[in-house]
């Protein structure tokens, strides 16, 4: 069953998700992808991650101007919302 | 090996068959997809059961993408998480270009080149994460060889070969590997009536058999292919050589 959406489980799952796909250096909601060196296929793969714990799911399109974790989890809230 | 199963599009006869059956005696549990030879899917099933595998016949049109994605609930559900794929369903629908229906054009693509698409983009999702994962796309030496009557059959499979390059090199750091197999004249169903007398022209001086074809797509899913990706391995007796 998916898990129930707000900010404090989002930003677990999607912070968790950083370091499963070994995003480097420090992962916190204020940093870059760019700093944690996660590319396009990284991206993919934590959007993978969100559909399978929210059922959200995160084309393509949507992801495209995501620069930080926090992005990713105002999005993410903002679409189970 | 993985833990996982694998899907065998267009496995209820010919060079699926043969692949599925392969495969589930490397220990994969295969799911083997029909369109509509439900009793030739079945065989096969039973096949693999009677000699110590497992395997499930699933319907489903790997054309329609509402049909890829039943087809990998139920192979999921059934079989475990899809960590190979072997793309084989195809058809042809043969005529001279003036002449070819814009019908037969479109189902020839949408079977032999969309459908692989739908079914790639859906196994990357557990493969990715599972950091492993075998796609093996059933090509054909027509494609990157000319064959008069066959320009939609032809543009397919090119194309198909050209999925296949692009995609393994996307998601290679991940240890997914995709290859394409590309049989040439091989005796199934699918070449009845187009194999007499051609055999002369084969370095072999014989047509493939399914089996012939299956091995090499059993070699692309093992551990020992880790390394080949984005490749194109021809299975013809040397006839494009």
């Amino acid at each position: 069953m998916a898990t129930q959406v707000n900010d404090e489980a989002v930003e677990k799952v999607i912070l968790d998700g950083l370091e499963e796909i070994g995003a480097e250096g420090e992962i916190s909601r204020e940093a870059t992808f760019e700093s944690l060196d996660v590319d396009s296929l990284d991206l993919v793969e934590l959007a993978q991650i969100v559909e399978d714990e929210f059922g959200v799911e995160l084309d393509g399109d949507s992801v495209k101007d995501v620069k930080t974790a926090g992005d990713v989890i105002d999005l993410v809230v903002a679409k189970a919302s | 090996m993985a833990e996982g199963c694998a899907i065998v599009t267009g496995a209820s006869r010919g060079i699926g068959a043969a692949t599925a059956t392969a495969l589930a005696a490397d220990g994969w549990p295969v799911a083997v997809n029909y369109r509509s030879d439900a009793d030739g899917a079945r065989e096969v099933v039973e096949r693999i059961e009677a000699a110590g595998g497992r395997a499930l016949a699933i319907g489903a049109d790997v054309a329609d993408p509402d049909g890829v994605a039943d087809l990998f609930e139920r192979a999921e559900s059934g079989l475990g998480s899809v960590l190979a794929l072997v793309n084989n369903a195809g058809m042809r629908a043969d005529g001279l270009t003036p002449q070819l229906a814009v019908e037969d054009w479109a189902a020839v693509l949408e079977t032999n080149l969309s459908a692989a698409f739908h079914t790639t983009r859906r196994a990357l999702k557990p493969m990715l994460r599972a950091r492993f994962g075998r796609i093996v796309n059933v090509a054909s030496i027509v494609g990157p060889r000319a064959n008069a009557g066959q320009a939609n059959y032809a543009a397919s499979k090119a194309g198909l070969i050209g999925f296949t390059k692009t995609v393994a090199v996307e998601v290679a750091r991940r240890g997914v590997t995709v290859n394409a197999v590309a049989p040439g004249l091989v005796e199934t169903r699918f070449t009845e009536g187009m194999t007499n007398g051609l055999a002369d022209a084969i370095p072999a001086r014989r047509v493939g058999t399914p089996e012939e074809v299956a091995s090499c797509v059993r070699f692309l899913v093992s551990e020992s292919a880790a390394y080949v990706t984005g490749t194109v391995l021809t299975v013809d007796g040397g006839l494009s050589a």
